[in-house]
């Protein structure tokens, strides 16, 4: 009989040229991480597994699962989750808020700016061809009186730590971000899996993301409503993110509702139930701007509802987030973020951007394509890892081609020097054990009555090893992310 | 509830039942043919396509397949995806319909209907079905009743509860008499003393075993088969879960369970039909129905149970809005920006 040898995860753990989330360059444990390992490494290698094996049934049991675009099967798959998680001290996270809250405020006034005065333009702080040129700015709107002024309600901005372990902000997501219900269901499973470390406290709680997010949703209902009935408005079953949608939607208690349950009637919203016709008065769209309303965007489309937009300029229906904030994730609109937070709030952004070129200047464009070995290229309007060069990595073929397309469209893309995103010991496998694997961080920000944000957020790490695309369509998966009341 | 969700869980309902009905009908018939001697070709044509006739497919039937046997129409009715009647077609649209609904059903429903339609379209299913057509069957009756108990065991008494119950009562009411009227060519006529042969007495007792009557009906009748007592306990009897009677008892109080409308009264055309043919079932005998012919009088039930059908979608699903006519001007208008804001659309 052989006593069970306890976990040494990090025996032969090699940090790398890299920022390390959890070792520091000298090899020690950072101090917010010291309390979680001595839970961890009490465990033995059996337990370990048996838990890894508890948590991934248990999400595939209860459906939390993503579809497989272009997959006729409709195969859904489960997220993969790594067990160990990201762990964020007090003192980190405040500058995380303060950054965050500064740039969607920032990002509020300069959309109302846009779709009103456009002083910004005047003033020759943004030359107005970008905004014009934008794919998802939408003229339509411009003198358009949106509720409380707020464009962006839910924001998910991408942060990343580069090789000093500075926290950058990748892009802004500002039109319908997802993962948070990924955010909700792991703590779940965590807290199922590491029950004693959160009774020994220091973890701050998330689960009030949806009560949060239903005042957001009501404080913007259209004025004079006392109690505005809120419904989610989903693509249908088939889209990446239903899972999302019913979680949301149950988590708040709302209707979940589909393009055709809605109609509009004197410029009002209604559901059809099977007691008449039910007035709607705020609508949570995970719906692109494109697809709401048949009438003004595109016509072919099938998922919206024909006439919302009218009952939304009346005043009658609100909607969240409003329309045209894709303006605001635009990889080109992205170079300007530090000078259009300048320009509102007078003050130096918190959070800086990566370093960007924007192939349209002629300087930037002659240093990209010269230098796309050293490069990400990006599409200005492209997310979910779509449409993305990373030259280092990339063929001479591929590099040609980009080249070809940024000579054709110089708009459309900008470069970024890669950046060594910072890594996190991750299980891989049991060849491997625990190697450092790319992260990034993205939280989710509120923005109703005054900013919030739940502490944690969606960390997602690139489980191909080198590789640095974490998203859920490309091979990624997610970990857990506590946020300390303390430092340690 | 929104429409579209009491839909789905109607539909949802409706096909689990079908299923599950189907089942039976083709498993007691291919059983009978065990009974059988010289079978050629036009006792079997005899023999099947009544049961073919019951789910109103047969011309489909006959351009798909050359030959009508056991094999033939085991196939269409069980497997082939373009019989929309089949039983993998509804155990397919079921989920489909549970899967719009997914997050108002209880994952253990959801589950069982999942597992159920993975079975049916494996290749173990058609293995199964050739090696023992018995095992098979009654893996779809299993799973059927175990959907039904799911259901009655999980889901909460509410407004979807009752949009599944009339899903249910509807489609069982129309499928016993769909059932019975495959033997209605066999019935003597009236008055007539002709005495029932053999074949017709295995006819009839099979009748009762598709609508899993057969152990109640002896009770009752004793275990001689007289067809006019069949008829008699499948259509009009009270208490026997899957006669008509029953089915539209329970079909005319969910209805009233949804509006809240007390019994006696009605407050939409589903109610009204819905209470009018019960009270024909309980004020009718046997003889009544014979008078008119007992195909002809299934053929009018049927015509009833579409209507109230038509009339249940037309009440909670299909609501046209109510517009007054001085609204009608301002719709226009609205129309009229609408224009004005394609047109600056085009303009990009």
């Amino acid at each position: 009989m052989t006593t069970p040898q306890p976990l040494d995860p990090f025996k032969n753990y090699e940090t790398g040229a890299f920022y390390d989330e959890m070792v520091d360059s000298s090899g020690a444990i950072r101090p917010h991480y010291q309390q979680f390992l001595k839970h961890f490494t009490g465990l033995s290698p059996e337990e370990f597994a048996a838990k890894r094996t508890a948590v991934d049934l248990s999400f595939l049991r209860q459906g939390v699962t993503f579809n497989v675009y272009g997959d006729s099967q409709g195969t859904e798959r489960i997220f993969p989750f790594d067990l160990i998680p990201r762990i964020i001290p007090a003192q980190e996270w405040e500058h995380l808020e303060a950054g965050l809250i500064q740039r969607i405020t920032a990002l509020n006034l300069f959309l109302h700016d846009i779709y009103h005065n456009q002083n910004i333009i005047k003033d020759g702080t943004i030359p107005a061809h970008y905004v014009m040129s934008a794919k998802h700015f939408r003229r339509e709107f411009m003198n358009v009186k949106v509720p409380r002024d707020i464009y962006i309600h839910i924001c998910g901005t991408d942060i990343i730590r580069d090789d000093k372990g500075e926290y950058l902000v990748l892009e802004d997501n500002a039109r319908c971000p997802s993962g948070v219900s990924y955010v909700l269901e792991n703590r779940r499973a965590l807290k199922r899996t590491f029950p004693e470390v959160f009774e020994a406290g220091g973890v701050r709680p998330v689960s009030n993301y949806s009560e949060e997010l239903l005042k957001v949703l009501e404080y913007t209902a259209p004025l004079g409503v006392a109690e505005p009935t809120v419904v989610l408005l989903t693509p249908g079953p088939y889209n990446s993110a239903y899972f999302e949608h019913t979680y949301l939607a149950r988590q708040m208690g709302i209707e979940i509702v589909e393009g055709r349950d809605l109609l509009v009637r004197d410029q009002h919203v209604f559901m059809r139930t099977t007691k008449g016709l039910k007035p709607v008065h705020v609508i949570y769209r995970r719906i692109d701007d494109d697809f709401l309303d048949p009438t003004v965007f595109r016509r072919d489309s099938a998922l919206g509802v024909p006439g919302l937009i009218n009952a939304y300029r009346a005043g009658n229906v609100s909607l969240a987030n409003s329309i045209g904030t894709g303006l605001a994730d635009d990889k080109v609109m992205y170079y300007f973020v530090p000078r259009i937070i300048k320009y509102y709030l007078d003050q130096d952004p918190i959070l800086p951007n990566v370093q960007t070129y924007l192939a349209s200047e002629e300087a930037d464009k002659k240093y990209m394509v010269e230098n796309l070995d050293k490069l990400v290229v990006k599409a200005a309007n492209e997310a979910g890892g779509y449409g993305m060069l990373m030259g280092p990595h990339a063929t001479q073929a591929e590099r040609n081609e980009f080249r070809k397309r940024i000579e054709a469209d110089p708009r459309n893309y900008i470069g970024q020097p890669m950046i060594s995103l910072s890594r996190h010991p991750t299980y891989c496998g049991e060849a491997e054990g625990f190697a450092g694997r790319h992260v990034d961080l993205r939280p989710f920000i509120l923005y109703g009555e005054k900013a919030a944000i739940i502490p944690g957020g969606l960390t997602r790490v690139a489980l191909r090893k080198g590789s640095l695309v974490v998203n859920s369509s490309q091979g990624g998966g997610s970990k857990e992310t506590w946020v300390l009341y303390g430092n340690k | 509830m929104l429409s579209r969700v009491a839909n789905s869980l109607y539909w949802m309902s409706r096909y689990i039942e079908r299923a599950e009905n189907i089942a039976r009908l083709v498993d007691v018939n291919l059983q009978m043919l065990l009974d059988f001697r010289n079978l050629d070709d036009a006792t079997l044509n005899a023999h099947w396509i009544p049961v073919v006739q019951s789910s109103g497919d047969e011309e489909l039937f006959r351009k798909l397949y050359p030959r009508t046997t056991g094999q033939s129409v085991t196939d269409f009715m069980v497997f082939n995806p373009s019989n929309t009647n089949s039983i993998c077609s509804s155990i397919g649209q079921a989920r489909e319909n549970a899967r719009m609904v997914r997050d108002q059903i209880t994952a253990e429903l959801w589950e069982e209907i999942n597992r159920i339609y993975l079975f049916v379209n494996s290749p173990r299913a058609k293995k199964e079905w050739r090696e023992s057509p018995f095992d098979f069957f009654s893996t779809i009756k299993s799973s059927s009743l175990l959907l039904q108990g799911l259901t009655d065991a999980t889901i909460v008494r509410s407004e979807g509860w009752f949009f599944i119950q009339c899903g249910r009562f509807l489609e069982r009411a129309d499928k016993t008499s769909r059932i019975l009227d495959v033997r209605s060519a066999s019935l003597p006529e009236q008055g007539s003393q002709t005495v029932i042969n053999q074949t017709d007495v295995l006819g009839w007792s099979a009748v009762l075993r598709s609508c899993s009557a057969w152990d109640a009906y002896k009770a009752l009748n004793g275990a001689e088969v007289q067809p006019a007592l069949v008829a008699e306990f499948l259509l009009l009897t009270d208490d026997f879960p899957r006669s008509v009677r029953f089915a539209v008892r329970h079909l005319n109080t969910v209805l009233r369970r949804i509006s809240g409308i007390r019994e006696g009264r009605f407050g939409n055309e589903a109610e009204k039909l819905a209470g009018r043919l019960l009270a024909e079932l309980q004020f009718s005998s046997v003889d009544d129905i014979l008078a008119v012919g007992l195909h002809n009088y299934i053929d009018l039930l049927q015509g009833k149970l579409n209507a109230i059908g038509e009339a249940l979608f037309q009440a909670y699903i299909f609501q046209p809005f109510q517009t007054p006519d001085d609204n009608e001007l301002r719709q226009q208008e609205e129309q009229q920006q609408q224009l004005s804001i394609i047109r600056t659309v085009g303009l990009r």
